[in-house]
């Protein structure tokens, strides 16, 4: 997937606000990219533009084939549906429904059979490590369980990539790093992943670090490459 | 030729490693006299993936000093089929040195002073960006944290060494907030 000088702006005259400005990007198949920065320097934006849930007001986002910014609303929504899957801070489940009704939810609207869906529904919870609760309600759930669920069903269609805003945002420490271990095992599976945020230790994941300021990129990282030595020396018992 | 002075780089670390490896031989020494492969099993045990840094022949050297220095003997024990062994033994003076060690609470690279003193350096005399330096810092911490976590992630529920790499990484968190707060205070400077 790729960005070509994306923009968005908001207001008009003295209230305009440039929430992104000129942001070109290409995320390869398998690669896992974060984006960082100050709160309000636009990653939420970008990824909203990446993702489809907003519209540019200038620039082209192209998935494959298709470039978003054209496709019709009705399109778009379906693409959305069938080749995206989306993680949110607040997680955003259904509060009615089960966690295993949650999970199917995306492959029953994408038009799968409710057995198919249920099958699979049932696997991607059991991925999560939460086959044990696939009856509970959202309520009956602790923070990082809800976001387990909400990450079991961005994969629900095996999306092309997957986005996540501040995925831990909610999460105490040790919710954190179930979400950590899931977030790794996605990549090593070579799962596509953009994620927002600004926890270090899920930007840290990441095989490409993008900071953005004033809704442009500033610097970009790789951190593929580490070794063991490095992290010796860090410790201090570097001999 | 001539005139360039060769800065000794004995600093911190090295002196920190040393004295680690000496302190810990004489404590693990402490319950009972041991020999040197035992000695390295158990600093392995207790460093998990991070033990790689610290070989066989390191445990040998500095057992050899503690032994000059009197603050271990050694006395040879024989083996069926094998040449003989060192087992070593804590003497009066060992003991001593290890009660002040549990004593001694100074805490390894306390500040990131040096760090801050780069940054005012640079700028001040126009070297370069400091937050470029900022960015370049953060990238390899950030590669450090990566790996860390790795390799805590990978360590079974538990685990002793586990503990250790979970220092690892909230030290890396704390450092990594730390330099945006530097960044944030040398992008105001720039104006």
């Amino acid at each position: 997937m790729s960005a070509q000088a994306l923009c968005k702006e908001y207001g008009k005259g003295a209230g305009l606000v440039r929430a992104v400005h000129g942001v070109t990007l290409e995320v390869e198949l398998g690669e896992s990219v974060a984006v960082v920065g100050p709160s309000g320097c636009g990653k939420s934006t970008l990824l909203y533009l990446l993702g489809g849930l907003e519209r540019p007001t200038s620039g082209s986002v192209r998935l494959r084939d298709s470039s978003l910014e054209r496709l019709p609303e009705a399109q778009l929504a379906r693409l959305r549906r069938r080749d995206l899957g989306f993680v949110f801070q607040a997680f955003h489940l259904v509060d009615e429904l089960t966690a295993v009704e949650n999970v199917e939810l995306p492959a029953l609207l994408a038009g799968a059979s409710p057995h198919a869906a249920r099958v699979r529904a049932r696997e991607l919870l059991e991925r999560v490590g939460l086959a044990d609760r696939a009856s509970h309600l959202p309520s009956g759930l602790s923070g990082g369980q809800q976001q387990r669920v909400a990450i079991a069903r961005a994969l629900a269609n095996e999306p092309l990539v997957v986005f996540a805003d501040e995925p831990t945002g909610n999460l105490d420490s040790a919710a954190t790093t179930e979400v950590l271990r899931l977030f790794e095992e996605l990549h090593a599976n070579g799962q596509t992943l953009v994620v927002v945020t600004h926890d270090e230790r899920i930007a840290a994941t990441a095989d490409r670090l993008i900071s953005m300021r004033d809704g442009a990129f500033v610097d970009e990282t790789k951190l593929t490459g580490g070794s063991s030595r490095r992290l010796s020396a860090m410790t201090g018992l570097e001999v | 030729m001539g005139g360039v002075v060769e800065l000794e780089r004995v600093g911190p670390l090295q002196g920190y490693k040393l004295r680690i490896v000496q302190e810990v031989l004489l404590a693990l020494l402490a319950k009972e006299a041991s020999h040197g492969y035992q000695l390295q099993a158990r600093l392995a045990l207790a460093l998990g993936p991070l033990g790689g840094a610290l070989n066989a022949g390191h445990v040998y050297v500095t057992l050899g000093r503690l032994e000059k220095a009197g603050l271990v003997c050694a006395r040879r024990v024989g083996q069926a089929d094998r040449p003989d062994r060192k087992v070593y033994e804590l003497t009066a003076a060992g003991r001593e040195r290890v009660h002040e060690w549990l004593a001694d609470t100074s805490w390894p690279k306390p500040a990131p002073a040096e760090f801050h003193l780069k940054l005012v350096a640079a700028a001040a005399a126009g070297l370069a960006d400091p937050v470029r330096l900022i960015d370049e810092q953060r990238g390899e911490l950030l590669r450090g944290l990566r790996e860390a976590q790795r390799a805590a992630l990978a360590e079974p529920a538990g685990s002793v060494a586990g503990l250790l790499l979970e220092g690892v990484v909230l030290r890396l968190q704390a450092d990594l907030r730390w330099l945006e707060e530097c960044a944030r205070y040398w992008n105001a400077t720039k104006g």
